[in-house]
């Protein structure tokens, strides 16, 4: 049988597997059951980012506005204020950009109960090109008064990000990707809470800090690290970048002195500027390293390429917390650490 | 200059050797908005081999005329024009969508040579279109700017905020075309979101309109003649297009928007566009 495989979200490579974005269309699916007042919307990508099986499902509650992206954040902003709880997706330059704002004036300044699922994140719909990546959008989205921004490890941490944000008021930017990256999570119950980043493996040397889909490399990073040079190393996941669990970066400042961010995002304004913001207000001393596009469009390619292009990869971080552990931050003689 | 016999003649037999290119060129990207870029194969066709006052030795010539893509997704479509007309060589396209590769789906315009503007998000061609063509009329220049815009893309608010500018200012320069082929990514223009009364509403814009069959290269040429010649007013050409034209599987059928072949399909394909 010849083989033939269409449809934006799909490539001959990975055909057979759940994407997170079905994962999350499911999911909406299910509690759209259960609460009537949630609606959906979608411009012309009902298909790729499976919110069209909401569609399917509740055909009356779903709005498929054409490409017309803008349109659609108004639109949802005013589903908002007449009581229903929207979900709206399109990929995120389309969200975080095109739409931006209409999401940022009538949906966040208006504070207004807007779930918006931005699929294609950062590098992940890599061969598209510049049009297709949005490496900008945690920034942007940080940025914004009242938005809440949730980057989740892999499909089951949407789900659970999903059901979170139901009973969570206010505007919510949950970014995943194309829907090809590999699982981390065996099942949600592990404690998921918008705000509270995990701990996924405790450490002594050095924290590692990640969003999503470095989340799964930074894991098995940290257990060839362990295997192989006897280190200690302690991997968080930040899912959700704002607010931003301060907590648990001052506990891996004090307790392991070095730290290293990775993610799928401009280095500029995403996950490590935040976790550099904390750092920088501590007043603590600590080796600190971000990784992630280094401020440059990104070169074309199927996403696994670019993750190791741009070192997100796990052989990548292994070499880069070598690199971090071999710098001897104390010894610089013109400034003295009290910590 | 009206289109002869032969010319026809000739730009069916380049329009087929195109469609085989982008058949290839789908395999070797591993898989590719596939159906938009058969529905303009003969509208870029027309475009490059007669029209278009261009030197693919010179692609930086600043008195060519400038091309839009607006409906950036119609790359794997667009490229292997490029490369019948000698931009590049056809060898390069085995690279499509491949690591370091100068062609993701969208093309780049710092990238492909021949490629004027940088597009893949819907909706920002025509602006730039115009943007060009009153550039172009303010230095005096005679180079003509061309613009593709896809149905579905007309949803999108500022196609009509450049439409309105573009009447406003009286760009006659500037030839727009829209691929009419009735599909967008979740299904027909008409069911997801209407554009109908369509010539009407680009007319109520102040444009004049030319609806003709979008794979016949006589009306093609008739309109863009007039448009060249004649008009005093912006000029659309809707031109009634098959998504998915000459390979008989893809017609028309929405879920063709982007897909992968494997080597036997291609095969089908292949013969599909060699018995059109
Ligand atoms: C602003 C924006 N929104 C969404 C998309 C995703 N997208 C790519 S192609 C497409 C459908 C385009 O339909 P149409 O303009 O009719 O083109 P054609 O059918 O000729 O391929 C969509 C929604 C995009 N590229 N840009």
């Amino acid at each position: 049988m010849a083989k033939e495989i269409t449809g934006t979200t799909w490539t001959v490579y990975d055909a057979n597997t759940m994407t997170q974005a079905e994962i999350y269309g499911s999911v909406l699916c299910e509690l759209g059951e259960k609460h009537p007042d949630i609606v959906g919307l979608t411009a012309d990508l009902g298909k790729s980012t499976k919110i069209g099986l909401f569609g399917d499902k509740f055909p009356d509650r779903f709005f498929n506005v054409g490409i017309a992206e803008q349109n659609m954040f108004g639109i949802a902003a005013g589903l908002a204020k007449s009581g229903l709880l929207p979900f709206v997706s399109t990929m995120a330059a389309f969200t975080a950009m095109r739409g931006l704002e209409q999401v940022r004036t009538d949906i966040c300044y208006q504070n207004l109960n807007v779930k918006m699922i931005a699929t294609h994140g950062g590098v992940s719909f890599g061969a598209a090109g510049t049009t297709h990546h949005c490496t900008e959008d945690i920034a942007i989205m940080r940025a914004l008064a009242n938005m809440t921004v949730i980057v989740p490890a892999d499909g089951i941490e949407t789900a659970a990000a999903v059901r979170a944000c139901i009973d969570y008021k206010g505007p919510v930017y949950i970014r995943i990707g194309r829907g090809f990256e590999p699982t981390f999570y065996k099942d949600e119950n592990y404690g998921f809470k918008i705000g509270k980043a995990v701990t996924i493996q405790d450490g002594t040397d050095i924290t590692l800090i990640c969003c999503g889909v470095t989340v799964l490399q930074a894991a098995e990073a940290a257990k060839i690290l362990k295997e192989s040079d006897g280190l200690s190393v302690r991997v968080i996941n930040m899912h959700t970048l704002k607010p931003l669990d301060e907590e648990v970066i001052l506990k891996a400042l004090t307790e392991t002195r070095r730290i290293i961010t990775f993610e799928d995002h401009n280095i500029h304004g995403g996950l490590g500027s935040a976790v550099a913001d904390v750092i920088a207000q501590s007043g603590k001393g600590c080796a600190f390293e971000k990784v992630g596009i280094p401020d440059c469009y990104c070169v074309v390619g199927y996403p696994e390429d670019l993750y190791c292009h741009y070192k997100l990869d796990c052989d990548s971080i292994v070499e880069k917390v070598r690199e971090v552990m071999g710098r001897d931050f104390e010894e610089d003689e013109s400034w003295e650490d009290e910590v | 200059m009206p289109i002869t016999e032969l010319e026809i003649k000739n730009l069916t037999e380049t329009a087929r050797k195109i469609r085989h290119d982008i058949i290839d060129t789908t395999v070797w990207a591993g898989g590719a908005h596939i159906g938009g870029g058969l529905s303009m194969v003969e509208i870029m066709t027309l475009l490059y081999f007669k029209y278009l006052n261009i030197d693919p030795a010179k692609p930086d010539w600043e008195e060519r005329d400038r091309v839009v893509l607006s409906k950036g997704h119609g790359g794997a479509g667009y490229a292997p024009v490029l490369a019948n007309r000698g931009f590049f060589d056809r060898d390069e396209l085995k690279d499509f969508n491949h690591f370091m590769s100068k062609f993701g789906m969208h093309l780049d315009s710092l990238k492909v040579k021949g490629v004027d503007v940088s597009t893949g998000s819907l909706g920002h061609g025509l602006s730039m279109a115009v943007g060009l063509a009153l550039g172009a009329r303010l230095q005096k220049k005679s180079w003509k700017t061309y613009c593709i815009l896809g149905d579905g893309e007309c949803n999108e608010g500022s196609v009509w905020e450049a439409a309105m500018a573009a009447a406003h200012f009286k760009v006659t320069n500037l030839i727009t075309f829209v691929d009419r082929n009735r599909l967008m990514i979740d299904g027909k223009t008409e069911e997801i979101m209407s554009v109908e009364p369509f010539a009407d509403k680009w007319r109520a814009f102040g444009f004049i309109v030319k609806e003709v069959n979008g794979h016949d290269y006589k009306a093609l040429s008739d309109a863009i003649d007039f448009a060249l010649e004649e008009a005093k007013t912006p000029v659309i050409i809707i031109a009634d297009t098959i998504k998915g034209k000459g390979v008989d599987f893809m017609e028309n059928q929405v879920k063709w928007h982007y897909g992968s072949i494997d080597s036997e399909l291609a095969e089908k394909a292949h013969s599909s566009v060699d018995r059109g």
